[in-house]
């Protein structure tokens, strides 16, 4: 198990290094910088600034400072604003980690709702109508759904606030709307993976001993039954809480979505790499921790074992 | 006894027999002939994307704007249908593109098989820890192009990894069968192996990911022109109808209404039929 781990947790360090130098490179690759802008600064300043931010040194030598202060957690300084990559994280990531969460909370457990009813009743009204709610999930892209939630739900009935709102009732309708995307998909995972659990031996073999229906398919079925939907949640997780810009600006959260466009659009490149490194991180982690649910969820995938 | 019928059509007869499957493919077609023909009809009433109708500006939908008018007066029936053809071309041309990538990918990682597949598929699993924004816009800065046609084949060279992935595995198995040996037997070239054997055995599931990935080419364009690196003013996608209707949603909702119903309306429908063409290829997985 420990070893697992380790190595799991070593492969994830290379595939952070590979994403940083992939990055970095692509961006020094890309023409136009932070400092290039209409009006021509004065060429002394203009050399002032790229050397505050070494651009006059070799390449390689500005690759090996980012790597070395990546190494020690230094996601460095942003080019346009007056702080520090780490500062800017701190600030806004738990906006974002908020609402990723109660997504992710709401996409699992509707999503598997719905798969897991619409699977235990396949191919009857319940099961089309539980797709069919899915399909639309997955089918309305957030831009349209927040508006018309802040429109109606907010505006017209006064349920939840309009826009940006302190402690977890803020952050309902904005959860709702981004999550529902993943709720879509998760149910669709679910209802396949259902239906082929069910018709496995020990499903049988329980129904043989007499377990009920509602047994069978809440406490033997649904173990297995979600392996695909577990194994979905790691990067729909990561990539939920690292920001989601659409849903952050609609509904005025002050998350980390807006900072990796904002960092696009006006090439700070040492935010865009930042939050690119902190996003993949969160993805690796995930992963792994995807991997040891596995383990504990299905008794016959007992990891150490058989190593891969 | 009935003559033998291709795989493809009994495909088709099952297909047709999924009624909603089916409805959802006509759908489909009849918003792209609304789309395409629309406008110019519209034209005969006197209805265009262009003209600024001052007495009726952001004004609700009336017989004479079936849809209602934007805050520059301008009708939202026919900027729709416009947007709708720019929809339909963003889903088809960057499917295409992540088709050709992504086959060709995945056919030839899985045929080839030890370390070149290892090599190709760990680059695969490396591009898919980037957000697709990274790629465009890094792409639309490198080549400094704002043309329509580079932001559709761009969306498309971002999205072929998943093609590859399935494409790949199914070549993986398929490359242990019987006729595939026979064809090594007679001496066939390996090339000539893939393009004659091999791709076309998993076009099955790969007309049934491209249902998925056009409506996903679609989600795309909106989020790139929500952004402001998409399509950009005067021209009207479906992507910057919506986000012009999202900022005006409390004191004119049909301005997003209609753009956004068309939008998933089309979503839903490319999304259901692609399940009805995965159940009609493979009936085993239903």
């Amino acid at each position: 198990m420990l070893r697992l781990i380790v190595s799991r947790l070593a492969g994830g360090v290379a595939v952070l290094a590979a994403v940083a130098t992939i990055a970095f490179l692509l961006l020094h690759a890309a023409p136009g910088g932070p400092f290039s802008r209409e009006r021509r600064l004065q060429p002394a300043v203009q050399r002032n600034i790229e050397d505050r931010y070494h651009l006059h040194d070799p390449l390689w030598q500005q690759y090996a400072r980012y790597m070395r202060g990546l190494a020690h957690g230094d996601l460095g300084h942003s080019m346009k604003r007056p702080e520090t990559v780490g500062a800017i994280i701190k600030r806004h990531f738990p906006y974002s980690l908020t609402l990723g969460l109660m997504a992710i909370g709401f996409a699992a457990v509707f999503g598997t709702l719905l798969g897991v009813v619409a699977a235990a009743r396949k191919n009857t009204w319940v099961d089309y109508t539980a797709m069919s709610v899915a399909l639309i999930g997955i089918s309305i892209p957030s831009l349209v759904l927040g508006p018309l939630a802040i429109r109606y739900l907010a505006l017209a009935l006064g349920w939840v606030p309009a826009a940006r709102a302190d402690g977890v009732v803020g952050y309902l309708a904005p959860a709702a709307v981004l999550g529902l995307i993943y709720a879509g998909t998760i149910a669709r995972l679910a209802r396949a993976s259902m239906i082929e659990t069910l018709g496995a031996d020990y499903i049988r073999t329980a129904r043989a001993k007499g377990v009920s229906e509602r047994g069978v398919v809440w406490r033997h079925g649904l173990r297995l039954g979600l392996l695909p939907v577990v194994s979905y949640l790691g990067p729909a997780t990561a990539a939920l809480i690292s920001g989601s810009f659409v849903v952050e600006k609609i509904f005025q959260i002050p998350g980390l979505g807006f900072y990796f466009v904002d960092s696009v659009t006006s090439r700070d490149y040492p935010v865009l790499t930042g939050l690119l490194v902190f996003y993949v991180g969160f993805l690796v982690l995930f992963n792994l921790l995807v991997d040891l649910a596995y383990g504990w969820i299905d008794p016959r995938i007992r990891h150490g074992e058989r190593a891969p | 006894m009935t003559a033998p019928r291709s795989l493809g059509r009994e495909a088709w007869r099952r297909l047709r027999k999924n009624r909603m499957a089916f409805a959802c493919l006509l759908g489909v077609a009849a918003i792209a002939v609304a789309c395409f023909g629309g406008p110019v009809v519209c034209g005969w009433f006197g209805l265009d994307a262009t003209t600024l109708d001052l007495d009726l500006l952001a004004a609700p939908p009336s017989a004479a704007h079936p849809l209602g008018t934007d805050n520059l007066g301008r009708d939202l029936l026919v900027r729709v249908m416009i947007g709708g053809q720019i929809a339909i071309v963003v889903g088809l041309t960057a499917t295409a593109v992540a088709l050709v990538i992504g086959v060709a990918w995945g056919a030839v990682a899985g045929y080839a098989g030890g370390r070149v597949d290892a090599v190709m598929m760990r680059i695969v699993d490396v591009l898919y820890g980037f957000p697709t924004i990274v790629f465009v816009v890094v792409i639309r800065a490198v080549f400094d192009t704002h043309s329509l046609v580079s932001l559709f084949a761009l969306i498309g060279a971002v999205s072929w990894l998943t093609m590859a992935r399935i494409v790949r595995g199914q070549v993986l198995s398929l490359r242990q069968r019987e006729f595939i040996e026979a064809a090594r037997a007679i001496g066939a070239s390996p090339a000539r192996i893939v393009l004659r054997h091999v791709i076309p055995n998993t076009l099955g599931t790969v007309v049934v990911y491209a249902t998925v990935l056009i409506p996903q080419a679609m989600l795309t364009e909106t989020f790139l022109s929500f952004i402001g690196l998409g399509v950009q003013a005067p021209l009207a996608s479906w992507g910057t109808l919506v986000t012009e209707g999202s900022t005006q949603v409390a004191v004119s909702p049909w301005v997003l209404a209609g753009p956004g119903l068309a939008m998933g309306l089309t979503i839903f429908a490319l999304n259901f039929l692609g399940d009805g063409l995965r159940d009609a290829i493979d009936p085993q997985t239903r």
